[in-house]
């Protein structure tokens, strides 16, 4: 079949919860549900954003994929193989393929290396390239990312903050890697700064084919950079759908009010917002039903005893709300 | 001769600065610790009665060991009354220290405001605070103006009670009211920023609230007293765009209440176009364009301001690429003399060669530091 799709990535019914210790004798005394049953495909060569208030659980998302962290229930399928079965050695070797660019780029550094190293010393710990290569090779990488070669033996200490982004992805991208988990990599970066080093992203996807996970609180740069977009809240995935679809036609009563929370550069817009009243409730604790219950404008009596089940509304635009239930 | 690496100094080179930086630093401190500032030096007038703040010609230094930061160099600009004036800029182009020297909380003695004028106007005098003694800033502090940071727990005290914190600020500016009304006044403040459970938030600890109410808790804190003046530093930058715009619309509803003027500082474009009357765009400590709120955002004529405008992706506004501004702001020890922005412009032109452009006024609001705007300025005087 020619129209079948090819996911690099499948991600179902994923659960991460962190134990609660306290009490009398340090036993488990709840959980903190950071990711509830999240369930998403990516499609290889593409991106797909997630994005939602600090502490839905964007960031655990993407590190219980890597497993950098041990999921609490659900599978992850990469390159159609289940990343949770692997055994220790295979999964040193699949860490290659998957990689992670965080957002702060000072502390994810060792200060005590030289640029050219931090690129490449997993580089040769995998033996990824010959030895005879190896430094033609991360000149390459390090060109690719925007980095000249006389700055191999500089520190991280001596670059802006930009420059130390550009060594992270180079890092990364020293493995060859098929995806990439990018969390908020540019959010501690000035608007100028981002822009380059959003462009260099988008350069290196199209050159190598690479699939990214680009995890954002800043929804226009996640418009400029994603195929796909997710909403994340409170642990679960609300909406997901084709980019387009989801900024021209938000569903979910939370997308909108996240959507209409973004101030515009036009001081004539006086848009007409949706405030959202509160905080987002404890994780540890969450609602029952909708779990977005508690903050929505529009709820009803079932939201908040049932919580919703996804409802496909066409072209995968899927949102997970008791209004579009009849549909 | 080889070229000389600016970033780089010698520690001989570094003794003999820091040995010139603490002569200079110990002049401008015994100047400003005398026991007694005769009020002439420092009780003035406004320019314009109708502006809460002026700058005028500003210029706050840091005296380091590796050279003389000019953080500040030069800056100028007005916030009417009633008013909000955005500056905005990239980081390390000065918006903090700015800020900080409109309360004179700069970093001493290694940073001083070494000359200008910043005159504030608190309803009952005019007063420049650059060379006003430290009882009188006190007393104006909090009391005339207030200010809020980026990170609320920097201005909240971790072991004290949040009502108690605000209880202290309105009990230093009203001391004929009781304990029984300053109480009620602190919680009338927090139903004021939007706290439901007031009674209970009064007896809480900062920790024990989120990020968004903690801000709220500066906010009350801040506004207890009515100031005139409120400088708020980056107040929603480490918060969720959802609880932002309740930040927001607090702040406006606030401001428009006990009628004060905003100094809001912030790199977010798009928070500035929703708050400010008028916006101030610096680059590497000084103002390169301003105007009002509409000048800047619909005709932006600084390739600077230009850049950044398009740098920034907008919802609803699908590009292939984004403009990225090249390279990086020079080294703020060793300043070009001609305009700081020229090498990393795509506009440049045979004049930009000549010294830092001066400021062209090309309406009587819309001020520009390019040469690009000089025959449209001259003409306009
Ligand atoms: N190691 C951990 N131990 C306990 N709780 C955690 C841990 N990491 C994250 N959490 C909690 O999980 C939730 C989701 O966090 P995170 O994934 O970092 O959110 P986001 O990246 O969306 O801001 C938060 O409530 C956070 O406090
Ligand atoms: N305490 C200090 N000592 C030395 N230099 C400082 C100090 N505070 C700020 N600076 C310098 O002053 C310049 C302006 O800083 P700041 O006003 O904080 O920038 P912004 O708020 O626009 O990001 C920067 O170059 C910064 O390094
Ligand atoms: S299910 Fe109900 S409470 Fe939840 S978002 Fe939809 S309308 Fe609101
Ligand atoms: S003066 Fe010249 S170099 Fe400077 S910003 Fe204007 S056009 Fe560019
Ligand atoms: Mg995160
Ligand atoms: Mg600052």
């Amino acid at each position: 079949m020619s129209n079948e799709k090819d996911y690099i990535l499948e991600v179902n019914h994923l659960k991460k919860y962190f134990p609660i210790k306290g009490g009398f004798f340090g036993g488990v005394t709840g959980n903190v549900k950071a990711v509830d049953d999240v369930s998403f495909k990516i499609e290889r060569g593409t991106t797909m954003g997630l994005v939602g208030e600090s502490g839905c659980g964007k960031s655990t998302t993407g590190r219980t994929i890597l497993r950098l962290l041990e999921k609490t229930d659900g599978e992850v399928i990469f390159n159609g193989e289940d990343v949770n079965k692997k055994s220790k050695k295979e999964l040193r070797d699949l860490r290659t393929k998957m990689q992670i660019v965080f957002q702060d780029p000072y502390s994810s550094l060792s200060p005590r290396l030289p640029i050219g190293e931090i690129i490449g010393e997993a580089v040769r710990e995998h033996g990824l390239v010959p030895a005879a290569e190896y430094d033609e090779y991360i000149s390459k990488i390090m060109e690719e990312c925007g980095l000249q070669e006389h700055h191999k033996d500089r520190y991280p200490h001596e670059f802006s903050g930009g420059q130390r982004q550009r060594v992270c992805i180079a890092r990364a991208l020293a493995l060859n890697p098929d995806f990439i988990v990018c969390d908020e990599p540019v959010s501690a970066l000035d608007v100028s700064i981002q822009a380059q080093v959003i462009n260099l992203l988008r350069k290196l996807q199209k050159d190598r084919g690479l699939t990214y996970l680009f995890i954002s609180h800043d929804l226009s740069v996640v418009e400029h950079i994603s195929d796909t977009v997710g909403v994340m809240y409170l642990g679960g995935l609300v909406e997901t759908g084709k980019t387009e679809d989801i900024f021209a036609n938000p569903l979910h009563p939370y997308t909108k009010a996240l959507f209409s929370a973004i101030p515009m550069p036009d001081p004539d817009l006086k848009k007409e917002r949706v405030i959202l009243e509160g905080d987002i409730p404890s994780p540890a604790n969450p609602p029952k039903g909708c779990k977005f219950h508690t903050r929505c404008s529009e709820c009803m009596g079932i939201c908040k005893e049932v919580a919703p089940e996804p409802k496909d509304m066409g072209n995968g635009h899927v949102v997970r709300c008791h209004l579009y239930d009849d549909k | 001769m080889a070229k000389k690496n600016v970033n780089y100094i010698s520690a001989k080179e570094s003794r003999k600065i820091s040995k010139e930086n603490r002569k200079i630093t110990k002049e401008f401190e015994a100047k400003r610790n005398r026991k007694h500032i005769p009020e002439e030096e420092y009780i003035t007038k406004m320019k314009n009665p109708e502006n809460c703040v002026e700058f005028d010609d500003v210029h706050t230094y840091f005296f380091t060991d590796i050279g003389t930061v000019k953080a500040v160099d030069g800056v100028s600009f007005n916030v009417p009354q009633g008013k909000t004036v955005g500056i905005v800029g990239e980081s390390g182009c000065g918006k903090s220290v700015t800020s900080l020297s409109m309360l004179q909380l700069v970093q001493r003695p290694q940073g001083q405001t070494v000359s200008g004028e910043i005159r504030f106007n608190s309803g009952d005098e005019c007063v420049n605070v650059v060379n006003a003694p430290a009882s009188k800033m006190q007393e104006l502090r909090g009391n005339k103006m207030a200010m809020i940071f980026q990170e609320p727990m920097t201005a909240l005290n971790p072991v004290f009670r949040v009502g108690a914190q605000i209880d202290e600020v309105i009990k230093l500016h009203r001391p004929e009211m009781t304990d029984e009304e300053v109480k009620a006044r602190t919680i009338e403040m927090l139903g004021m920023v939007g706290i439901a459970n007031k009674e209970g938030v009064y007896s809480m600890y900062p920790h024990e609230l989120s990020g968004g109410m903690r801000q709220r808790i500066c906010i009350a804190m801040a506004l207890a007293c009515e100031p005139k003046l409120i400088v708020a530093d980056e107040p929603t930058t480490a918060l969720d765009v959802t609880i932002q715009a309740q930040i927001l619309d607090l702040l406006r509803d606030l401001k428009d209440r006990i009628n004060s003027s905003i100094m809001l500082i912030t790199h977010d474009l798009g928070v500035v176009a929703e708050m400010a009357d008028y916006v101030v765009v610096m680059y590497a400590g000084r103002v390169v364009e301003k105007g009002t709120a509409r000048e800047i955002f619909k005709d932006p004529r600084h390739p600077y301001t230009i850049g950044l405008m398009k740098s920034k992706p907008v919802v609803g506004q699908k590009v292939d690429e984004l403009y990225s501004i090249p390279g990086s702001v020079p080294n703020p020890v060793n300043m070009p003399d001609y305009c700081y922005f020229k090498d990393r412009c795509d506009m440049c032109m045979e004049c930009c060669n000549g010294e830092f452009p001066e400021e062209y006024y090309i309406s009587d609001t819309h001020m520009v530091r390019c040469y690009r705007c000089k025959e449209e300025g001259e003409r306009h005087e």
